[in-house]
């Protein structure tokens, strides 16, 4: 089932206000200063209904402040080029204390904007907050973390973290919580953000209508590495998601060939915080490793999911996230060959 | 000796002649210690703001420094954060407070025709107490017992949410010098406010009805009822996040059952009111600069004065729009947006009256009105910025990136700043005898305007971009390199106009011109009175016929109370 935000009256005016917008796209778009290879989570360039309908109602709300500023602006940039004094003339000019009639309409005129403008921010408002949950929509759950996301699919019976992976066209909810402090989930180009509160667990949802990888970051304040909880959102196509889900449900990989390397991460403290199914750990401090493998990144996107960078990792994570709360164990050179040996098969 | 063609209070000088001789180095600044002067006091404040103005300027240059270019190692992540927490307190509580309550000290009871503030001792109090806040919160630097014995400063934001400040994830005794220094800090104010609203509701002068006091009495008195209300949630939930910190209290404690959205609440219930708290004085100051370098009546009095007192109490009622995104229900948003677009018409109506009250003037382009003027153009756009942020789904994505952080910084400098600078322009003179350096002043407004726009102009598009708030460094692929860069060199040039003006503020004070009673050939009270006035302003009592008592002097063919 297809959701979306029923439009009345006002889609002939907002179609010809984007159409407006987008002639002068190339003027205030990313692309005047940033390389067009770069993923950059604009607002302006939405790819989910929730995105769409608010830039839909952000130009509209962009048109009159805009007009505003043109009118006021241009009303006292005359006032100070036209009444400037001059330098021989020491009369002063007739004194005018106000103007009933004047103050009457300028008092009148904003009143009549703040009515239209209200309206239509609390029927965008009631068509995001308010919307129906299609039957067929993918539930999940959202806890965060000092400094990273647990994702949790409960009726697919998978956990992974830091990056998302939702199917297109249909809807996803996102049930927030946290486990420590507040954090916000925000990727701006499929909705705006929602706040992860421990002790008070909020709703949102999304609806992508374009397959890639959308990216954003906690948006909340949470402590000293706030600016490395990064956040991935892939958008699948059917087939993939489907291919996705079927790899996330298989238990870990058992290959004999790194046995010692399982071992080490099974008789280390590792256990302690994280989970592999199919082996003893079952810690939940720290992200799901069943599948390690199929994350392209590593400490919460901070750098990229390779063997350099998970050896580095593994050996002092305080180097590369300085203040993250997972320890170096003090392994030597060879352990953590090993350990990375064994990880490497968690596909 | 005060000058002698202006019959009101200044024209029979009867203080006792000062000692001509220095007195020695120790005496004076006991003297400065023991006054209970509103002039002093006002000047202690204002000096004290200046201060910790240089102080919180440096950490933004260490913060913009940092965000220069992605990936940089200049500051520390952990530094990082107390630097942004210890820029936002500094300026909002040391800097913006007490140069607005300075203000209003030296001001007040000169413009109403009085000899003193209502209670003296009070107010000497008042500002030791702000004095030694400011001075305990930055002790944390030192004594604030972080990890490994080392001093930490506050690193939880200004805004210092729940349950980020609870021991569990703050340990050590940073948060408790921000917390105890708030509570310090907001009975000083406390004091202050009560000291005002006394003043100008017992000790008006004859003749100064409340419909004649000048625009900035008015809205300091105003703001000071404001602050009454809105320090109290404050102190209040500084209290009980101590509690909870060391009496095992649960209000804030989410691991215990207590509520994290709840500070939230007691917070922006100050937090919201607290930017009007700040902003109404600077439009006071904008509304006594405008009229006279424009030469003409404020436009529309009474209608500026019903929309200060009703800016103040819809500002009350608005304070859940910095919480659109914790999950309130679609009801609670609506109510919150439609208080919140409020704000605009009463806001709307006095920036309509001060482009009025140029309009048909002959404008004077000194330094204070260049200030005063660019307020009123930077403070459309704040506004403007404002209405799109009250719109909340639009919120939702804006919230905390950095659209809301050049929004706040349109208000806090683009208005509230250029204000103050466009005050002590304005009354240096007055304060201390000697006019300030035109040209010196010319050069800090122009580099000042520029390297304000291309900070926060350029801030609103990297929001636009994505970009949140509070992170010690970003990713190289989003697009916000160049942009960050742009934003830091103009923080730089903000930096060296400002060290202009302190120079100006130095050079002036030994070198500058003579300014005589009235250098801007203004209308309002303390003019009258001689710069720098005797220790009880006034010899006679002053007595006022309508809101402009010079106007009247000056041109007695033509006096206001004719059309009052």
């Amino acid at each position: 089932m297809r959701l979306t935000i029923r439009c009345h009256g006002a889609r002939k005016i907002r179609q010809t206000l984007l159409s407006v917008i987008s002639l002068a796209a190339p003027f205030i778009g990313p692309a005047l200063w940033a390389d067009t290879s770069n993923r950059i989570p604009s607002l302006f360039a939405p790819e989910s209904t929730p995105a769409h309908s608010i830039f839909g109602l952000s130009m509209f709300v962009l048109t009159i402040t805009g007009g505003i500023f043109l009118v006021v602006g241009g009303l006292l940039a005359f006032a100070i080029v036209r009444f400037r004094g001059r330098d021989n003339d020491s009369s002063e000019p007739p004194q005018i204390y106000g103007s009933t009639q004047v103050e009457l309409a300028w008092t009148v005129i904003p009143i009549l904007i703040v009515v239209v403008l209200f309206l239509t921010t609390a029927r965008i408002i009631f068509a995001i907050q308010d919307a129906p949950k299609p039957k067929d929509s993918l539930d999940v759950t959202v806890v965060g973390h000092q400094f990273w996301w647990e994702f949790r699919y409960p009726k697919l019976g998978i956990v992974t973290a830091n990056e998302l992976h939702v199917p297109v066209g249909r809807a996803t909810w996102l049930h927030l919580l946290s486990a420590d402090v507040d954090h916000s989930f925000w990727v701006p180009q499929l909705a705006g953000k929602t706040d992860l509160i421990p002790n008070h667990p909020n709703d949102t949802w999304i609806q992508p209508d374009r397959p890639g990888l959308y990216v954003g970051q906690c948006a909340q304040f949470c402590g000293v590495e706030h600016a490395k909880m990064l956040l991935r959102v892939y958008v699948d196509t059917p087939e993939q998601f489907a291919a996705w889900v079927k790899n996330q449900q298989q238990p870990g990989v058992q290959d004999p060939s790194v046995a010692e390397g399982r071992h080490i991460f099974e008789t280390e403290a590792c256990t302690n915080c994280h989970t592999i199914t199919g082996t003893g750990a079952r810690g939940t401090f720290g992200p799901d490793l069943t599948h390690l493998m199929s994350r392209d990144t590593l400490a919460a996107g901070a750098t990229l999911n390779t063997r350099q960078n998970l050896y580095a990792w593994i050996e002092s994570p305080d180097h590369m996230k300085p203040g993250v709360l997972m320890p170096a164990m003090q392994l030597s050179d060879a352990q953590i060959d090993q350990l990375v040996a064994y990880l490497n098969t968690l596909h | 000796m005060a000058d002698q063609t202006l019959p009101i209070g200044g024209s029979i000088d009867v203080t006792l002649a000062r000692p001509e001789a220095r007195t020695a180095l120790l005496e004076w600044l006991h003297g400065w210690v023991v006054t209970v002067d509103h002039k002093r006091l006002g000047i202690l404040y204002i000096v004290y703001g200046i201060v910790f103005l240089l102080v919180g300027g440096v950490e933004a240059l260490a913060i913009r420094l940092q965000l220069a270019w992605p990936d940089n190692h200049f500051l520390s992540p952990e530094l990082y954060n107390e630097m942004f927490t210890m820029h936002g307190t500094t300026m909002v509580f040391l800097v913006g407070m007490t140069i607005v309550f300075g203000f209003a000290n030296y001001l007040v009871p000169l413009m109403i025709g009085a000899r003193d503030m209502a209670f003296p001792r009070l107010n000497a109090f008042s500002f030791w107490m702000t004095a030694f806040g400011g001075l305990l919160l930055y002790y944390s630097f030192i004594g604030g017992f972080g990890l490994y014995g080392m001093g930490a400063a506050p690193d939880v934001g200004w805004w210092a949410y729940a349950p980020l400040t609870a021991k569990a994830f703050s340990p050590g005794h940073a948060t408790d010098y921000w917390a105890l220094s708030l509570i310090v800090m907001g009975f000083g104010t406390l004091g202050t406010a009560i000291n005002v609203i006394a003043t100008t509701l017992s000790m008006r002068c004859k003749g100064m009805t409340l419909m004649r006091m000048p625009l900035f009495v008015w809205l300091m008195l105003v703001v000071s009822a404001l602050t009454l209300v809105t320090i109290t949630p404050l102190t209040a939930a500084q209290i009980m996040l101590t509690i909870d910190r060391y009496l095992g209290g649960h209000f804030f404690d989410t691991q215990a059952g207590g509520s994290a959205v709840v500070w939230m609440h007691f917070f922006w219930i100050f937090g919201h009111p607290e930017v009007y708290v700040l902003v109404l004085p600077a439009f006071g100051i904008a509304s006594e600069v405008i009229p006279v370098f424009s030469r003409k009546a404020i436009f529309g009095y009474p209608a500026m004065v019903a929309a200060s007192v009703g800016i103040a109490f819809v500002s009350l009622g608005v304070w859940a729009h910095h919480m659109f995104t914790v999950g309130m229900t679609s009801v609670g948003n609506t109510f919150f947006v439609l208080s919140t677009m409020l704000v605009g018409i009463p806001t709307g109506i006095k920036i309509f009256n001060w482009v009025a009250t140029v309009w048909g003037g002959k404008i004077r382009f000194k330094t204070p009105m260049l200030f005063a003027l660019a307020f009123v153009f930077q403070f459309l756009i704040a506004g403007l910025t404002g209405i799109m942020l009250s719109v909340a789904p639009w919120d939702w994505q804006l919230h905390n990136s950095y659209f809301v952080i050049a929004h706040f910084h349109y208000v806090l400098v683009g208005a509230i700043v250029f204000n103050i600078f466009a005050g002590i322009y304005y009354w240096y003179p007055k304060a201390t005898g000697r006019m300030l350096s035109e040209t010196l002043g010319k050069w800090h407004f122009w580099l000042f305007l520029i390297g304000f726009h291309i900070t926060f102009d350029t801030m609103h598009y990297v929001g636009f971009l994505g970009m949140p708030r509070s992170i010690y460094t970003y990713e190289p692929d989003r697009g916000w390199n160049h942009l960050n860069l742009i934003i830091s060199l103009g923080g730089l040039i903000q930096g060296i106009a400002v060290l202009i003006f302190a120079w100006n503020l130095i050079h002036s004070y030994l070198r500058g011109k003579r300014a005589g009673n009235d250098p801007w050939d203004a209308w309002t009270l303390e003019w009258s009175a001689p710069s720098p006035p005797p220790a009880y302003n006034f010899a006679t009592d002053p007595e006022v016929h309508s809101r402009r008592p010079l106007w009247d002097l000056k041109h007695p063919e033509d006096p206001d109370w004719k059309y009052e």
